[in-house]
């Protein structure tokens, strides 16, 4: 090295002692530990003289090592009893650290020296610390009864109106929907969610995601009721009875050193894994799964939501893993049920049957009966699944009752592309629908098969028809499905501007006979979309998604008859004669229908997720008619709030219908009454505003007549002369016109 | 109502007028040209040729004898509305956006674009009535350069000494027309660039539309906003109705975008809202582009507009909307 170069160096080192490095090194010393956290006490040591000692103390330590916890003799420290001469049968041990003497205290405690003796090992300071203690009782103080907010309070509205969420730029708003008085905002906050909000499907809670995981809302002033810490959550889905949440997330879970630790919390186990299943009361992590994502170069094909299919009645959750099994687990303590999961070869998919309000009634009077001998048992859960066709094995679809696993009824398909499961909501009829090709494979057509569940030995009822069907859907509670089929050869091949012409047909269930029949088909539609309202009879057709076409169609199936009687079906004469078409409408753009869970109204909305053209959104009646439009930019979510159950019985809800008249004579009356109390107020407020606005007027034009006083000039008495002059003039022009006119014609 | 489509120019319309009796309305485009049209049954009457590049602007005295213009072309002309003759020009270092004559038609108020490194100016000319109006002072009376955002928009306000003027930012400002001192302002008028400012007859209050999708109704003496009108289209000018409570709003989708949307979307009506109820009455179709600019007739008898697709609509109302009282009797100044 040159020597100018270390005389460089040299020339450094010097400055360097001349710098005061003492704040630096003070800053970072190290801290070397000065407790008493490496000292363990060991108790139940026996107790010797001292000629024993260094047997006793290399025995000690023997016995350490063997657990892995490393100690030399010398690190054992004996205290003696003075007076006696003996040791007191309890050492210390001195560690490296704190940590070696957790490790140790763990390992030893317990620990069986020899027949007689067991050591008892505590840690020094918590021996300080508990011989400290202050032993006198001090009563807990009575946390103090903070009542709360009832979940379900928004059922109890005087004028029995239904809620909706808005979610709009960053302000998600709660509105009430009723008649066009009682429209009003209930409640509203900025920047509520990251992603979007989700009703629970009974309407107690109201979801928001954000980047750590999910909160749950509710009551009237939409305190936060629950969270689930799930970072990046994408997807919720909650059980039928709202009792458990679902969530998904794209990003594995990750648990971060040092993250909190608890029932609600994701502990290392859940590592890497995507779906999160949660007890909406508590908030506890049940369970964690992997999302099963599509296998191969399928990969456009998106992961099938909800993942987890809930029972009805909350007590099991199914999962399928496709072409292997059905993976069913029993709650509350999200264990497989039966230890085993359902292997079936090929399986696709699965759905659980819902439960009827029959079946609900069935399996309260049970849960009343409570032990005492019940004279029906309660219905099993159902499933149904199917398989595709795999060598020489026909397609099948299975129906299971759970957790009996007895399969009921199976049933052979041929030529099968794909199959779509529909329950009908009372979990009467499940339907098929089977797409079928033909031996060519060149085109599909439809096959419907139709299972009665209810009826001995389920038998099953096929509807075939000619073209492909792109959407089906039962009427709720009810008899009749629709659907929607086209032979259109854009079918499948979706392009900007291409609006697909489809029928749209009615099937009903012929009493007795049982099968089903077809009422009507409305030939050369646009609309790819079917609606039925919750209540049934009403159902609304919509050309959803098309940049060109918007149209809504409104019906009604039941016109001929009153709302009392139409149960009993119609007679053969009048077959489809009772459907009745009630009113066209256009929203133009319009991305989402959805009827309130009352059947009342019908709420359509252009979201900005999918487009940005006229957003905004509109609520009709169930006859088309606008009740309202907002255009808004940046709209993007329109949530109807969802009922729960009724809690009035058959016979109440019986007798409510049959007095309709009388009450609909009193709505009829507060109707008129506030009809006219609110033109009053309009009128009034009208009234205000005009007459502020001509006060002002008065005002500003004697401002300005001084003004023009003050500027020497004289106007003000011609100006009010001369409106009435040029209108004057005006009519005459007017006249002047018509005349030339003539003119132009003569000639 | 059927309306008397004028197709005289080539391109989108800039701004259109009437004069005060109601029976011309000048008209002024990007293609170059000035018409003036005959109200009552739409025919052109005759063209003010000269300018050489868009005229962004034009006003007309009260007895019909001078029109004032401003274009492109950086000039500002003075013609002989009977005749036709420009009567003279004066030339600025950039393009004229805005004129307006004063009450007593003795001033005009212009301004200039900020543009090529020259700031935006106000200027301000006296007008020489004694002659055949071709011997006019080329230097301006007083000329002042508004700082801040820049001015589009300038009209004479309650006084013939104050300018009221509009701001790209949506600022809406009261100067001295002697001193070019900021008298008063209202920073937050809108939220975005004003685009048409039209005065009540007795300049006491007046209206201002914006990009930002409203048009608010002023007091001029304190720039206080009285009616705000929100609609979901950013609009391109406002007028004031004669005789009826009204006001008329007209815009549609950026003209750059139309192309990319259907009709509907585009909203290229005049809409009628209640001026002093803030409700929306009624909307007359008829445009196939935004609405660049509407005006009211002096005798409240008819409406035009000119749109960006090329057209002057003249409408005359019928006699319905003279007769009908949507709102019951109540009886409102104008």
């Amino acid at each position: 090295m040159a020597p100018n170069g270390v005389n460089g160096v040299n020339g450094v080192h010097d400055d360097d002692e001349e710098i005061d490095y003492s704040d630096i090194e003070a800053k970072y010393q190290v801290q070397y530990e000065e407790g008493f956290d490496n000292i363990l006490v060991v108790d139940g040591v026996p107790v010797i003289d001292k000629s024993k000692l260094s047997r006793l103390l290399d025995k000690i330590a023997k016995e350490f090592s063997r657990k892995g916890a490393s100690i030399k003799s010398d690190d054992i420290s004996v205290p003696w009893d003075d007076s006696t001469g003996k040791s007191k049968g309890f050492v210390f041990v001195e560690f490296k650290n704190s940590n070696d003497a957790m490790f140790a205290l763990n390992a030893m405690h317990g620990h069986p020296f020899d027949a007689r003796h067991t050591f008892l090992v505590n840690r020094f300071t918590d021996i300080e610390r508990y011989a400290n203690l202050d032993e006198t009782y001090a009563e807990p103080e009575p946390e103090e009864y903070k009542p709360k907010e009832h979940l379900r309070a928004w059922l109890g509205d005087s004028q029995g109106r239904d809620q909706y969420a808005t979610y709009r730029g960053d302000e998600v708003e709660i509105h009430w929907q009723g008649k066009p008085s009682q429209c009003e905002v209930a409640f509203t906050r900025p920047n509520w969610t990251d992603l979007y909000v989700s009703w629970s499907p009974l309407g107690t809670y109201l979801a928001t995601l954000h980047r750590q995981g999910v909160q749950l809302w509710g009551g009237t002033s939409w305190a936060k009721q629950q969270r689930f810490a799930h970072p990046m959550v994408k997807l919720i889905d909650f059980s039928p009875n709202e009792t458990y949440i679902v969530t998904w997330s794209h990003d594995p879970i990750v648990v971060p050193e040092g993250a909190q630790q608890g029932p609600q919390f994701f502990s290392p186990e859940d590592e890497g894994n995507n779906i999160a299943v949660w007890d909406t009361m508590t908030g506890n992590l049940l369970r964690t799964f992997p999302a099963i994502y599509p296998e191969g170069e399928d990969t456009k094909k998106q992961m099938q939501w909800p993942a987890l299919k809930w029972s009805a009645d909350d007590k099991f959750v199914g999962r399928v893993t496709p072409g292997q099994q059905i993976s069913v687990y029993e709650l509350p303590s999200m264990g497989l049920q039966g230890k085993k999961s359902i292997k079936i070869d090929g399986v696709v998919d699965f759905e659980w049957c819902p439960l009827g309000d029959k079946d609900r009634e069935d399996a309260e009077a049970e849960a009343k009966a409570n032990g005492a001998k019940s004279t029906k048992k309660p219905k099993e859960n159902m499933l149904a699944y199917w398989t595709p066709e795999v060598a020489n094995q026909p397609a099948r679809v299975t129906l299971m009752n759970f957790p009996g696993r007895a399969i009921l009824r199976q049933k052979n398909l041929f030529n099968v592309t794909e199959c779509k499961l529909f329950w009908q909501n009372q979990g009467d009829f499940l339907c098929v629908k089977v797409d079928r090709h033909t031996k060519t494979k060149k085109s599909i057509f439809c096959n419907l098969e139709i299972f009665r569940v209810r009826e001995k030995d389920f038998p099953v009822e096929v509807v075939e028809l000619k073209d492909a069907v792109t959407d089906f859907s039962w009427e709720p509670k009810g008899e009749r499905f629709a659907l929607i089929s086209s032979n259109d050869p854009n079918l499948g091949n979706p392009g900007p501007g291409v609006t697909i012409k489809t029928d749209v047909s009615f099937y009903q269930l012929v009493r007795g006979k049982g099968d089903f029949k077809l009422l009507r088909t409305l030939p050369g539609r646009t609309s790819n979309t079917v609606r039925w309202s919750p209540r049934g009879r009403h159902v609304v057709l919509a050309t959803i998604g098309s940049s060109s076409k918007s149209e809504l169609e409104f019906w009604d199936l039941d016109f001929n008859y009153d709302d009392i009687g139409r149960r009993d079906g119609p007679s053969k004469e009048e077959w489809g004669s009772g459907i009745q078409h009630l009113g066209t409408a256009d929203h133009y753009a319009v991305t989402d229908a959805e009827w309130d869970p009352s059947g009342r109204y019908l709420a359509t909305s252009a979201s900005a997720w999918r487009h940005t053209l006229e957003n905004g959104y509109a609520v009709w009646d169930f006859r088309g008619q606008e009740l309202e439009k907002h255009i808004l930019d940046r709209f993007k979510q329109f949530l109807w709030r969802p009922r729960p159950r009724s809690l009035l019985t058959k016979e109440q809800q019986r007798q409510i219908r049959r007095n309709l008249k009388e009450y609909s004579r009193q709505f009829e009356e507060e109707d008129a009454a506030e009809e006219s109390n609110i033109s009053a107020e309009l009128i009034a407020q009208r009234k205000r505003l005009v007459d502020e606005w001509n006060a002002w007027r008065a005002r500003v034009k004697e401002e300005v007549a001084e003004e023009r006083r003050q500027r020497g000039k004289t106007v003000d008495v011609d100006s009010e002369k001369e409106p009435e002059e040029s209108k004057e003039e005006m009519e005459l022009w007017v006249d002047e016109v018509i005349e030339e006119t003539e003119e132009e014609v003569a000639e | 109502m059927k309306p008397y489509s004028c197709p005289g120019h080539e391109r989108s319309l800039t701004q259109i007028k009437f004069n005060p009796e109601g029976d011309l309305l000048f008209s002024c485009s990007k293609d170059h040209v000035i018409n003036v049209w005959f109200t009552h049954n739409g025919e052109r009457l005759g063209t003010y040729d000269g300018h050489n590049g868009t005229v962004w602007t034009l006003d007309v005295d009260s007895q019909s004898r001078f029109l004032v213009s401003g274009s492109a072309d950086n000039t500002m002309r003075l013609w002989s509305v009977q005749t036709g003759k420009c009567l003279y020009r004066w030339e600025f270092p950039t393009a004229v956006k805005r004129v307006a004559f004063s009450d007593e038609d003795d001033q005009i108020v212009c301004i200039t674009e900020q543009r090529m490194g020259h700031q935006g100016a106000v200027r301000i000319f006296s007008v020489n009535r004694e002659d055949d109006g071709t011997n006019q002072p080329k230097e301006p009376t007083s000329m002042f350069h508004p700082v801040g955002s820049k001015a589009t928009l300038c009209a004479f306000a309650h006084t013939p000494n104050l300018i009221l003027m509009g701001h790209e930012s949506g600022k809406v400002a009261l100067f001295d027309a002697k001193t070019g001192e900021e008298v008063l302002s209202n920073e937050r008028a809108h939220m975005d660039l004003v685009t048409d400012l039209q005065l009540s007859p007795d300049r006491s209050y007046f209206i201002t539309s914006s990009k930002d999708k409203t048009a608010r109704l002023h007091e001029t003496r304190t720039l206080t906003v009285l009616k705000t009108y929100s609609t979901e289209t950013p609009l391109n000018s406002a007028a004031i109705a004669r005789g009826k409570p009204y006001v008329l709003l007209g815009g549609g989708q950026d003209a750059m975008s139309v192309t990319t949307t259907s009709l509907r979307q585009g909203k290229f009506e005049t809409r009628f809202w209640h001026k002093v109820f803030e409700e929306e009455v009624g909307r007359v179709k008829g445009h196939f582009g935004p609405i660049n600019t509407i005006a009211v007739s002096p005798k409240g008898d008819c409406f035009a507009s000119g749109g960006e697709d090329g057209f002057v609509r003249v409408h005359h109302f019928d006699e319905s909307y003279f007769r009908v009282k949507p709102y019951g009797d109540l009886e409102i100044e104008d």
